[in-house]
């Protein structure tokens, strides 16, 4: 064809060389590569994609514990400008996120239909995941008014409660679902001024990378999300046992691993709260409730004398 | 004494060849044993150092005490080799590590800049001296030097020198502010042929501070000296010093271009103040598994 169309009329596009996708790592505000150069592919050794059906198969990072200690050395350094920032720019910030997701919902969808995910059950999922996000932002200036106390004391005194951000925690993600389950443990964790190190399942890494390029590209400011690929078996007991996480999210983790678990974390007095996610309605709004704030806080008490 | 009227030939440094090496150096992975070896010696080699405009007798009293005894849950780990102060605080510092093994340093010559006359950096030498300081930091005068003073830069080290006494003396080159490794090679040896006893890359107010290879290059002045005249001085780099990691490439550099014979506290040194905290943590995770955080380490 002379003039560059194929017969049908159509422009045929010059031959070009594939452009792959790195997948890398979310570490302080920035996509990297493992510090142990190490790789997995995904429905290979991670076991993920092929039992859900994937039809590509996807080179991944394979964490090491250094790059545990990296995650949460950003996050411990994120920590006080995030929980010294308002409420209410807080929300304004998850809010973004929900923004940056409706313009990208197309991606997510495609990313779990290729997880084995129906049609109607992807778009149902992504919808929700951005609503669950938006709630958590309505959140951010809200909770506070329902866990905060003035405390009948005895005495010319005024007690108050006041929940704050108990700093870095470490999630272990809900495997199911992929982008509900992740948004639905992640959005809690942070909107109250925590910090987060996530392990993001092994089941369907890609749709979680995928919405940290959604946190990259909303106003989180770097380090307040971090999401790290690989292995659990790996990287769960170095992310336990780093005395500068506070606190723990485990789902899914079997009874006698989370023992062990359980005593690796006493070692540093961490709070640690295990749900199972499979007993979760992630679509009801109890999903999206104080209940899922609430176990990353802490309360502050404090006294004050009266007319002064 | 005075070397004023000498000519200074240093030899030239290739910029691109000393930090290729300086890099290579900080290359090799050294871990679990070695490494707990390596951060002791570290350790055994801190100068601690406080040099603020906000240093108190508290404040120098706590960093003694920790200088003693790093980390109160490993007694066996420390002490460090000196404890670095402004001449003002040498008293508090004496007298709080007086029967430890921990030496005291005390800045002087108007540290940091070297601005000042020099019957004024000689009376600030005295004073620290007579208060007790068994080494002197001396900041040279960076203006000198830059404008081809050098037989005033050697005058000025060598009357200090002989005000010290017995102190060791410590020349800092301040090596961020004299603007190329031919001139970091030019002051080292003057510092050498004036009468210091270590050489010191940088005060900690100026950015860059210790690099690799601005003390790699005083490495290789101090090493030629010693093929020349059989004299070991002593070598330290200060400021920017923050990491465990860090350390360890400067005693592989030092390793390399001096050997065994260097690597005591006696020849060569770290000035750092952050560091420690650093090292400790790196040794508590070497021996209980976990990574630290900084909250359980004395905050200085």
């Amino acid at each position: 064809m002379t003039d560059g169309t194929a017969g049908n009329g159509v422009a045929e596009r010059p031959m070009r060389l594939s452009v792959k996708k790195t997948w890398k790592m979310y570490i302080g505000g920035a996509f990297v590569r493992s510090e142990s150069g190490h790789t997995l592919t995904t429905g290979a050794e991670a076991g993920g994609a092929a039992a859900t059906g994937a039809q590509s198969q996807e080179v991944i990072c394979r964490g090491s514990r250094k790059d545990v200690r990296d995650a949460v050395k950003a996050a411990l350094g994120a920590q006080p400008s995030w929980r010294g920032k308002s409420a209410y720019l807080r929300g304004q910030i998850l809010y973004r996120l929900a923004e940056v997701m409706e313009s990208r919902r197309e991606e997510l969808e495609e990313r779990l239909l290729r997880g084995g995910a129906e049609a109607k059950a992807a778009t149902r999922e992504v919808d929700t995941a951005i609503d669950r996000v938006v709630t958590f932002a309505g959140w951010s200036d809200k909770y506070q008014s329902l866990l905060a106390s003035s405390n009948p004391v005895v005495g010319p005194h005024f007690g108050f409660s006041v929940p704050e951000p108990v700093g870095v925690v470490g999630i272990v993600a809900p495997s199911r679902p992929s982008l509900l389950g992740l948004v639905g443990a992640v959005c809690p964790v942070v909107v109250s001024g925590n910090t987060a190190v996530v392990l993001v399942s092994e089941a369907d890494p890609i749709t979680a990378l995928t919405l940290a390029e959604c946190f990259a590209t909303s106003d989180f400011p770097g380090g307040v999300v971090n999401l790290l690929t690989g292995l659990g078996a790996e990287l769960i007991e170095p992310l336990v046992r780093h005395k500068g996480v506070r606190a723990l999210d485990l789902w899914g983790v079997e009874d006698e691993r989370a023992r062990q678990l359980e005593a690796f974390a006493a070692d540093s007095v961490k709070r640690v709260t295990r749900r199972i996610y499979e007993e979760i309605d992630w679509y009801d709004a109890a999903a999206s409730g104080l209940g899922f704030i609430e176990p990353f806080l802490e309360t502050k008490t404090v006294w004050h004398p009266m007319g002064v | 004494m005075t070397t004023a009227a000498q000519e200074w030939s240093s030899p030239p440094v290739d910029r691109v060849m000393v930090e290729a090496r300086a890099a290579a150096l900080g290359c090799r992975s050294i871990k679990t044993d070695a490494k707990r070896v390596g951060l002791g010696l570290a350790i055994s080699m801190m100068d601690l150092t406080t040099l603020e405009g906000a240093d108190t007798q508290g404040k120098v009293l706590a960093l003694c005490r920790k200088a003693i005894q790093p980390d109160v849950r490993r007694p066996s780990v420390g002490p460090v080799a000196a404890v670095c102060v402004y001449p003002s605080l040498v008293r508090v510092a004496r007298a709080a590590l007086a029967g430890s093994p921990v030496r005291v340093a005390s800045v002087a010559t108007a540290f940091p800049s070297g601005q000042s006359a020099l019957e004024v950096k000689l009376e600030d030498t005295r004073r620290a001296v007579g208060d007790g300081a068994h080494e002197i930091d001396m900041v040279i005068d960076r203006g000198a030097f830059l404008s081809g003073e050098l037989g005033r830069v050697a005058d000025e080290i060598a009357q200090v020198k002989t005000v010290c006494g017995a102190a060791h003396l410590k020349v800092i080159l301040e090596t961020g502010e004299l603007g190329s490794y031919d001139n970091i090679r030019r002051a080292s040896d003057l510092a050498i042929a004036a009468g210091a006893d270590f050489i010191k890359t940088s005060t900690g107010k100026i950015e860059p501070a210790a690099t690799p290879a601005s003390t790699l290059v005083m490495l290789e002045a101090i090493r030629d000296h010693f093929f020349r005249t059989g004299i070991r001085i002593g070598m330290k780099p200060a400021g920017g010093v923050r990491t465990s990691k860090q350390a360890l490439h400067y005693l592989v550099l030092v390793k390399e271009t001096l050997g065994d014979d260097w690597l005591t506290p006696e020849l060569f040194r770290i000035g750092a103040s952050t560091l420690l905290n650093d090292v400790l943590m790196q040794l508590a995770k070497l021996e209980g598994g976990a990574y630290e955080a900084a909250e359980y380490f004395t905050r200085d």
